[in-house]
């Protein structure tokens, strides 16, 4: 069986200390293949950090069933297993970072595996070059911008080599120069280690480079499927309080207003300026 | 003279002496007009954190002036005085971070008891500042550290709008949050300037979010101011916020790709309204 995530009808319900309850999830089928790369979007509460801390374990069903490579997340025992296949990353860099130098701290829990040192230290340079940090190695984390601190925690999951790695917003403290580095890293992940990767995100630019888009609403999968069959149904997302690139918004608009039958799917600035082009050139010419 | 705040030549230096040296602020002159709403954008360590800590005398600047109302904050003696600091009332980011009080209103209430104000009035302040944030009055004596992120948030700017300051600051006060949450932090907050009067300074690095709002916009960059104008006077120079590692809106990247292609549009167009608009009519012009 080639799913690495897999759940079945999983449902999950907070329930508070004045007996008030809150269901999160609501019968949640969903399968993520190895080496695939799906962004999870949906506005806050819509039940998308829920379901990622279901897969490592953090979180365990309240009804249906979680499996992380066909291990099913409700057996304790396999819970260890669980957490080295898929390791999750969060959102504050500061709060997952522990040592005072950055290579220790990639290193920390390899030490706690009780590898031997060479191993280590093979994987903490790997880790770290692979993130674009190794230069970095010997420098003390609360000096690094935000965007170079959630790379350090980045290669300190990556040197465990789980299989799958869960990001939760990784980019919303960041500033749109260590945002485009985490998501490079992050690509180069899927792409060059063929590591499956789950992004939970509310950043519709992010999201379009996944090869799939999950969008959660009030607990369910409202929809799923490429960026451009997901980011052309405006109105469903609008309906989600979702926002659209605006490289689609601005056809979708035209397209509403003028009844011209304009595509679009533009993902991009290129793709987006190549209709309008197409659109206003015919008048040009004439 | 309208200006509510100045600075003239303002200069920063942190760690002067030392091998870490860094001028934060050279030589910065600026003026906030009384009423206004002003965008501050800057990518990380480009000086604005810095500027927003000298409009209410949290630093000293190393050489140098801040005004207030035409006075400068710091007396002869060298001290910043105590109504400095309640005429402009600073909201740093993360502020739900420093909530400390064991119920909503106690914690809101912190400022206006520090200003020496009688307790019916600070008691009118809090339920006055819970309602200008939205915050319902039944919540008043609830913990703080129940609420979700988003509502501490509005716990946190209500106890700086009760101190009723001339000048509100915040702080990216959008950070971490979903579109929707974004939407309504930005609507309380552009509501609260109609209704109180009161300028409002905003810190940001999401273009899209304060150019929408903010009447004129000021550009970080390198310890130096280096765009200022309305929103349109600034994009114009796309280019410049490029190279300062900031991010122009997706809309206004079609629009100069468009013009590059020959067309003649607005290149400073930053919003989707603006662009089909300008769009349609260029396309019925011909």
């Amino acid at each position: 069986m080639s799913d690495i995530i897999k759940t079945e009808a999983l449902t999950y319900v907070y329930q508070s200390g004045d007996g008030e309850r809150k269901v999160a999830l609501d019968g949640v089928d969903l399968s993520i293949s190895r080496g695939e790369f799906v962004a999870v979007l949906g506005h806050n509460g819509s039940g998308k950090s829920t379901l990622a801390c279901h897969f490592n374990g953090i979180r365990l069903p309240t009804g249906g069933a979680v499996y992380i490579d066909s291990m099913d997340t409700r057996n304790p025992d396999l819970l260890y297993d669980i957490r080295k296949t898929c390791a999750m990353v969060f959102q504050n860099p500061d709060n997952q970072i522990v040592a005072t130098v950055v290579e220790e701290d990639v290193a920390f829990a390899l030490e706690n595996l009780g590898l031997p040192p060479d191993e280590i230290r093979r994987r903490v340079d790997d880790a770290l070059r692979a993130v674009g940090m190794y230069e970095f190695r010997r420098h003390a984390p609360h000096k690094l911008s935000g965007g170079q601190k959630q790379r350090v925690a980045i290669a300190g999951v990556i040197a465990m080599m789980p299989r799958c790695v869960v990001f939760d917003e990784p980019t919303a403290m960041l500033d749109p120069a260590g945002r485009k580095e985490v998501m490079r890293v992050i690509r180069d992940l899927n792409t060059r280690l063929g590591i499956t990767v789950v992004l939970i995100t509310h950043h519709m630019d992010e999201a379009v480079q996944a090869g799939r888009v999950v969008v959660m609403h009030a607990g369910k999968i409202l929809m799923q499927g490429t960026p451009r069959e997901i980011f052309t149904q405006v109105d469903a997302l609008r309906a989600a309080s979702l926002t659209v690139p605006q490289t689609i918004e601005v056809l979708f608009d035209l397209d509403n207003q003028t009844g011209a039958d304009l595509p679009i799917d533009a993902l991009t600035v290129t793709e987006c300026a190549d209709i309008l082009e197409r659109y206003l050139r015919p008048a040009a010419a004439n | 003279m309208s200006y509510i705040l100045e600075t003239r030549d303002l200069t920063q230096v942190y760690g002067a002496g030392t091998p870490f040296e860094r001028t934060a602020l050279d030589h910065v002159n600026i003026q906030v007009e009384k009423g206004e709403i002003l965008g501050i954008i800057g990518h990380t360590g480009s000086g604005k954190s810095t500027l927003i800590q000298h409009f209410n005398g949290l630093l000293k600047p190393t050489s140098g002036e801040v005004l207030l109302s035409g006075h400068s904050i710091w007396n002869e003696k060298g001290k910043c005085e105590r109504k400095t600091r309640f005429a402009v009332g600073l909201v740093f980011q993360y502020p739900e971070y420093q909530l400390f009080e064991e119920t909503i209103a106690k914690d809101i209430a912190f400022g206006p008891h520090n200003m020496g104000l009688s307790d019916t009035e600070v008691e009118r302040r809090v339920r006055e500042a819970m309602d200008f944030v939205g915050l319902d009055p039944a919540l008043a004596g609830q913990s703080p550290f129940a609420l979700s992120g988003g509502q501490k948030r509005r716990v946190a700017i209500a106890g700086v709008i009760a101190m009723r300051p001339q000048v509100l600051i915040l702080d990216e006060p959008t950070a971490g949050l979903d579109p929707a949450g974004r939407d309504e932090i930005l609507a309380q907050i552009r509501d609260y300037h109609a209704r109180s009067g009161a300028t409002v300074i905003i810190v940001s690095h999401s273009m899209e979010d304060i150019a929408r709002m903010a009447d004129r916009l000021l550009v970080m960059n390198d310890a130096h101011v280096m765009l200022c104008g309305t929103p349109r006077e600034v994009f114009a120079h796309a280019d410049d916020i490029i190279r300062a590692g900031l991010d122009i809106p997706e809309i206004t990247k079609v629009i100069r790709e468009l013009c590059r292609r020959g067309f003649d549009l607005d290149p400073s167009i930053y919003t989707v309204e603006d662009a089909v608009r300008a769009i349609r009519a260029y396309k019925e012009g011909k």
